[in-house]
């Protein structure tokens, strides 16, 4: 198994982390794991990407161009990545400020309230946990234990009092992904 | 007991194998994209952990001038930059290659020419292998291309470093050092005690006791002495091509073509050698480990064995195709394929340059 995905947003959405956080539950579970950010003069003017490769495998490129699936949380992610995908793939996207809405049809899309529901809560900050919950109901292929070991490797132990509403929030993403179905 | 696992990056890594390997001093100036290294340095508190020395110098020609210092008083010292910073240090270095000093570089590569740009590339390839600064001399090179990589071939440049009384550099790229992958982590070691300085490095100005004086120099102004000088070092360079070359082969035994590439077009080409396999083509790859001393005799054996042809992949406008022209020395065909400037090439494309260029030609 190998699975190949872009997660592409705005810096301070926690796309670097979200990644982080499956990469390390990746790891939790005895698999290969990449994670390449987009650095430099992109993340300073405010967008932020990160590939991450799960993989049974040892890793070959970690440099991609097209995706197993796409989590897409910005328009300018949209027009950058929605032609990504691998036929087949998937798209995860946040309608929230979304103009233009995924149009292919050979992809399966998703879409998943999460700026909404991670206000409800209180807590904008858990907001891409509620989108790694949604992730993880359309492709489960790691298991949520590995995945609140992985959240707890990767958030530093002062923030540990956190894992709690992390872990509701990735519930809550679990519960609220829908299939979209253009019209 | 089982190994520590951990997600880092490569700047990450290669920081906390400094502070493991029992690095005496890391003196750096930072630059995009390695200033992790130092980050992750300061923020590890390595005075309290291992006694380690972490100084922002003012500048890259401050930085390497006290690893001159340092490694004079047999310390195990380092930096880090990325091209623009390590062109500046290229003074010192050929000092410290001059006065047969040990210490390890780290370069995270960017697209150059000039400031050029952040993104990676493997444009510094002949500044690494061939000398970089002023007179006969070349830095021991080793190229990662992984995390783990990033972690294991500090301690190991290190060693190298001392064997041979010769600097040594990481020639690395802005994707090595800021992708995470998982490294296995191994038990610190402790900084070595004055005593075995002294004992390791009877050479180094350890504080003359009963011993004649050690100078450290790379000045001789007498020609005959510096000729001698020279001689000594070529002989030690000779001995590092003899017996230091490492490499690595993917798929090699039944490869009617090779790709030759290291660091992260190694990684693309890894891709592209399943993609031709998929296709029924037997093509295999070569990672240079060290670029210098570089696998020529391999290569050299490869293509008198069974290999036709041959394409080195670069993220540069052709560097070590160089070096692997010498090795084939014409006896098939063997050509560049690169991108630069921060550009990366893909999988797809190498195959398609192999398949047209070479296979078709």
């Amino acid at each position: 198994m190998t699975e190949e995905i872009i997660i592409a947003g705005f810096g301070g959405q926690g796309v670097l982390s979200m990644g982080k956080i499956l990469a390390y539950s990746g790891i939790m579970q005895d698999q290969e794991v990449s994670w390449m950010p987009s650095y430099g003069p992109e993340m300073r003017g405010g967008t932020a990407n990160v590939t991450v490769i799960i993989s049974d495998e040892r890793i070959s490129s970690p440099i991609l161009s097209t995706f197993d699936t796409a989590i897409i949380l910005n328009q300018q992610s949209m027009d950058k990545f929605e032609d990504a995908v691998k036929p087949g793939g998937v798209l995860i996207y946040d309608p929230n400020g979304i103009t233009r809405h995924p149009e292919r049809e050979d992809i399966e899309v998703y879409q998943i309230a999460a700026a909404e529901e991670a206000s409800n809560m209180g807590m904008n900050k858990v907001f891409n946990m509620v989108v790694l919950g949604g992730y993880l109901k359309v492709k489960p292929l790691v298991k949520m234990d590995n995945v609140i070991k992985g959240l707890k490797k990767s958030l530093p132990e002062r923030y540990h009092h956190l894992l709690p509403v992390n872990e509701k929030a990735i519930k809550r993403g679990l519960e609220i992904v829908q299939e979209y179905k253009k019209n | 007991m089982e190994k520590e696992l951990r997600l880092m990056k490569g700047n990450e890594a290669i920081a906390e194998a400094a502070i493991r390997a029992g690095v005496d001093a890391y003196y750096g100036y930072p630059i995009t994209p390695q200033s992790e290294v130092m980050e992750y340095l300061t923020e590890q508190k390595p005075e309290d952990r291992s006694g380690m020395i972490v100084l922002q110098a003012e500048s890259e020609v401050a930085s390497i001038n006290m690893i001159y210092g340092a490694a004079g008083a047999g310390k195990r010292a380092m930096t880090s930059s990325s091209s623009p910073g390590i062109s500046l240090m290229q003074e010192g270095l050929s000092y410290i290659a001059g006065a047969e000093l040990p210490c390890v570089l780290l370069n995270v590569v960017r697209g150059g020419p000039g400031l050029g740009t952040i993104q990676p590339s493997q444009a510094d390839y002949f500044q690494s292998t061939k000398g970089g600064g002023h007179g006969d001399y070349h830095l021991i090179t080793l190229a990662p291309s992984s995390v783990q990589e990033m972690y294991d071939f500090l301690k190991i440049s290190f060693e190298l470093a001392e064997k041979y009384r010769n600097p040594a550099m990481i020639l690395s790229d802005g994707a090595i050092g800021q992708m995470m992958e998982k490294v296995e982590l191994d038990d610190p070691v402790s900084r070595r005690t004055e005593e075995e300085i002294i004992n390791d490095f009877p050479w180094a100005s350890t504080g003359k006791k009963n011993r004649e004086r050690n100078i450290i120099t790379s000045l001789e102004l007498d020609p005959a002495k510096q000729e001698q000088i020279n001689l000594n070092i070529q002989k030690k360079y000779r001995e590092i091509e003899e017996k230091e070359v490492r490499f690595e082969k993917v798929q090699c035994d039944d490869a009617d073509y090779l790709l030759v590439a290291y660091g992260t077009s190694a990684r693309l080409c890894q891709e592209t050698v399943k993609l031709a396999r998929d296709k029924g083509i037997k093509l295999g790859l070569l990672r240079p480990i060290t670029l210098y001393p570089f696998p020529s005799k391999e290569i050299a054996t490869m293509v008198n064995d069974r290999v036709k042809g041959v394409v080195a992949v670069e993220m540069s406008s052709g560097q070590m195709i160089e070096d692997v022209k010498l090795a084939v020395n014409g006896k098939v065909p063997a050509e560049h394929y690169g991108r630069f400037g921060g550009m990366i090439p893909s999988p797809e494309k190498i195959l398609e340059f192999l398949e047209n260029q070479i296979m078709g030609g």
